[in-house]
């Protein structure tokens, strides 16, 4: 039993980050019925400036300096994400396809363009020592990592629902993705609206992306570690419906707790160390057959 | 129901092949422009790279048939060439079966997972479908990484054994003889793929790719056409996977299996004009070409001295390939068959160019089709 909750955190703390990443492509998707590739190398953007921020930062073992190198991981995912809007996708409206193409095609380039500087090895990267080693509450011992992948998660979770619900920008996003030519009609800019939703899904990208290093891959970051995340990142929002942010919260949960507890309960007997991985596979093959729309999704 | 190409049209169709395939009888200097590591025409190492150019032309034909003529964006395709590298693989150098019936198993299984997958993902249409074949690929993947009962190698591959092999395949003669492979593979799917598309079939594919509704309202049910194009497709890809492994002679996970295998086949596609078949090729050629052409440069000497801003940009095929692909989205949606067209249309017009006739739209008049594809805009 005592297991059992841990191997459940960790999988919430899994779903956590597959929910920062996912979050940003069904905004995307929702609002311009682009599905962003590109994301993968946001992700491995923000680890490696994570990386770079903390081998300058002395205080990069101080919680603080922890704060510090999240809020440049998820700087450089928004400027990536609203450079990309600008220079690449805004060129291509009214051209659905070429938009996914392009972000394909980004992706490849600049995962080319780090395994050119940072060469194919992986980098460490400094994080306060609660993080990377285990916390014991009531006799679990719980890796200090989940906790601040589970904070993220729900903290970008309660923030996007408040943006999205509150705020002027908010709603014209959801209003956007409800029918973007009435609210081009109404005289307000949808564009700028496009620019933020890649901003947005960039920032929260470049966050999962360290926390994904950190901890999910023993805080090293490598240039091809974002798109192997997007994999599973895309399954998450297929099941969860393209369009639904909240379709991607429970897909995201589902994703993360089903191959965390195959990974570990099925591992050790069938000698399959992938399973966990089929199984996810398996659970979307399952979900389109019965709803093709995923979960929440409102059109295929 | 066929149409006959037209004479100019058919005397490319067997001329380029015929260059091709004398190529290994001429011993020529080249400076410069080759990817081995000699300057002869003819030396092993430019030999193996066009060779793999003609089986990637193969492979990017069968994903222009299922992308570019009936419009379904896989993200599978990848999982077909791995089918076809490694039951041949396994069946040749782990269960040591003569080549032929190796083959044979190699397109059954093939046929069989293509049937099985198509019919499930089909279901599922645009990015869900995209996404269905990803994620099944994704799974035959890592299923290939965790070497089961020790078939597979895991992570480290799978050596071909030669032992089985007829005696023209080994050894320093089988260069030429592979290559000859090759072409004949690509020559071969090219036929098929020409006949099928230009058949009754493919012009219900293009219909399908067109606008779907249309086609069902027109009493065309989808479903069987959009899955013919689907098993039409892999198994190209699975033989195509077998021409690789008799050319590379190993199998390993990342360069025939992993997700990125499938991103540089839709790349190679979009680059040469999807909805073209010679684009589709001609962009695997260039593809395969400058990949191992700029690898090559980028291991000389000289290439070493160059400041870093200039030289780990232009030591990544990755990043050159990209950002080439980026451009040509951006300013040449129809790929290399677009800009051709376009060149000769800009030709044709000023041949028959009188005054009192618009000559912008005679321009403008045929470089539409495979535009339209890469739009996506219909």
């Amino acid at each position: 039993m005592s297991t059992f909750i841990a191997i459940t955190i960790s999988g919430l703390a899994l779903s956590a980050v597959y929910f920062l990443v996912a979050s940003g492509l069904s905004l995307i998707y929702g609002l311009m019925d682009v599905l962003n590739f590109a994301h993968g190398v946001f992700l491995t953007l923000g680890g490696y400036a994570g990386w770079e921020l903390a081998a300058r930062l002395p205080a990069a073992a101080s919680p603080f300096g922890f704060l510090l190198t999240a809020a440049a991981a998820a700087a450089c995912g928004a400027l990536a994400g609203a450079l990309t809007e600008v220079l690449l996708i805004r060129p291509l409206y009214g051209r659905p396809l070429g938009q996914i193409l392009v972000t394909i095609g980004l992706d490849l380039a600049l995962v080319g363009l780090l395994l050119g500087g940072f060469g194919s090895d992986s980098r460490s990267i400094t994080v306060p020592a609660w993080l990377s080693g285990v916390t014991t509450i009531g006799g679990e011992r719980i890796p200090g990592g989940d906790f601040a992948a589970l904070g993220a998660g729900l903290g970008v979770l309660a923030a996007l629902t408040w943006f999205l619900r509150r705020t002027r920008y908010g709603i014209i996003i959801r209003a956007g993705a409800e029918n973007r030519e009435m609210v081009s009609a109404l005289g307000i800019n949808v564009g700028r609206a496009f620019t933020l939703v890649f901003a947005i899904g960039g920032a929260a990208a470049g966050l999962a992306g360290l926390l994904n290093a950190v901890v999910f891959s023993g805080a090293l970051i490598d240039p091809v570690q974002g798109d192997q995340l997007l994999i599973f990142a895309f399954i998450v929002v297929v099941i969860g419906g393209l369009d639904s942010l909240s379709g991607s919260a429970i897909a995201a949960v589902l994703v993360g707790l089903v191959q965390t507890y195959v990974g570990f309960y099925a591992d050790s007997g069938a000698g399959l160390a992938q399973l966990a991985n089929v199984s996810v596979v398996l659970l979307l093959a399952m979900v389109l057959l019965i709803r093709p729309r995923g979960l929440l999704g409102r059109t295929t | 129901m066929t149409r006959l190409p037209s004479r100019g049209r058919l005397s490319v169709a067997v001329g380029v092949p015929l260059l091709f395939a004398l190529l290994p009888l001429a011993g020529l200097q080249v400076p410069w422009v080759l990817p081995g590591t000699t300057d002869v025409l003819n030396s092993a190492g430019t030999l193996a790279v066009f060779g793999l150019c003609f089986v990637f032309g193969g492979l990017a034909l069968s994903f222009d048939l299922l992308f570019g003529f009936t419009g379904l964006l896989s993200f599978g395709q990848v999982l077909f060439f791995a089918v076809g590298v490694y039951v041949l693989d396994i069946a040749l150098s782990v269960w040591q079966w003569p080549l032929l019936p190796a083959i044979a198993l190699a397109l059954a299984a093939g046929a069989v997972l293509a049937l099985l997958l198509g019919a499930i993902s089909l279901r599922a249409r645009g990015i869900a479908f995209a996404m269905v074949t990803l994620a099944f690929a994704q799974a035959g993947y890592y299923l290939i990484q965790d070497n089961p009962h020790g078939l597979t190698g895991g992570d480290t591959g799978l050596v071909m054994s030669a032992n089985r092999l007829p005696a023209f395949l080994v050894g320093v003669v089988s260069t030429r003889n592979l290559y000859w492979l090759a072409l004949g593979f690509l020559v071969v799917v090219y036929a098929v793929v020409w006949l099928t598309t230009e058949s009754v079939t493919g012009r219900v594919w293009q219909a399908i790719r067109d606008n779907e509704r249309r086609a069902e309202v027109l009493g065309f049910a989808p479903f069987p056409f959009k899955l013919a194009s689907f098993v039409i497709s892999s198994l190209i890809a699975t033989a195509a996977g077998m021409v690789y492994l008799l050319l590379v002679g190993t199998a390993a996970p990342d360069s025939v299996a992993a997700t990125t295998v499938t991103v540089s086949i839709l790349v190679m596609v979009v680059l040469g004009g999807a909805g073209s078949r010679w684009g589709a090729v001609a962009g695997a050629m260039v593809y395969v070409y400058l990949q191992q052409y700029l690898l090559k440069v980028a291991a000389e000497p000289s290439f070493g001295s160059l400041p870093a801003v200039l030289r780990v940009p232009l030591s990544q095929p990755d990043f050159l390939l990209g950002a080439l692909f980026i451009l040509f989205i951006l300013f040449a949606p129809g790929g290399i068959a677009g800009l051709a067209h376009r060149v000769a249309a800009r030709r044709h017009s000023r041949r028959h160019w009188r005054p009192g006739r618009p000559r912008r739209a005679e321009e403008e008049a045929p470089a539409g089709r495979s535009e339209l594809v890469a739009d996506g805009t219909q």
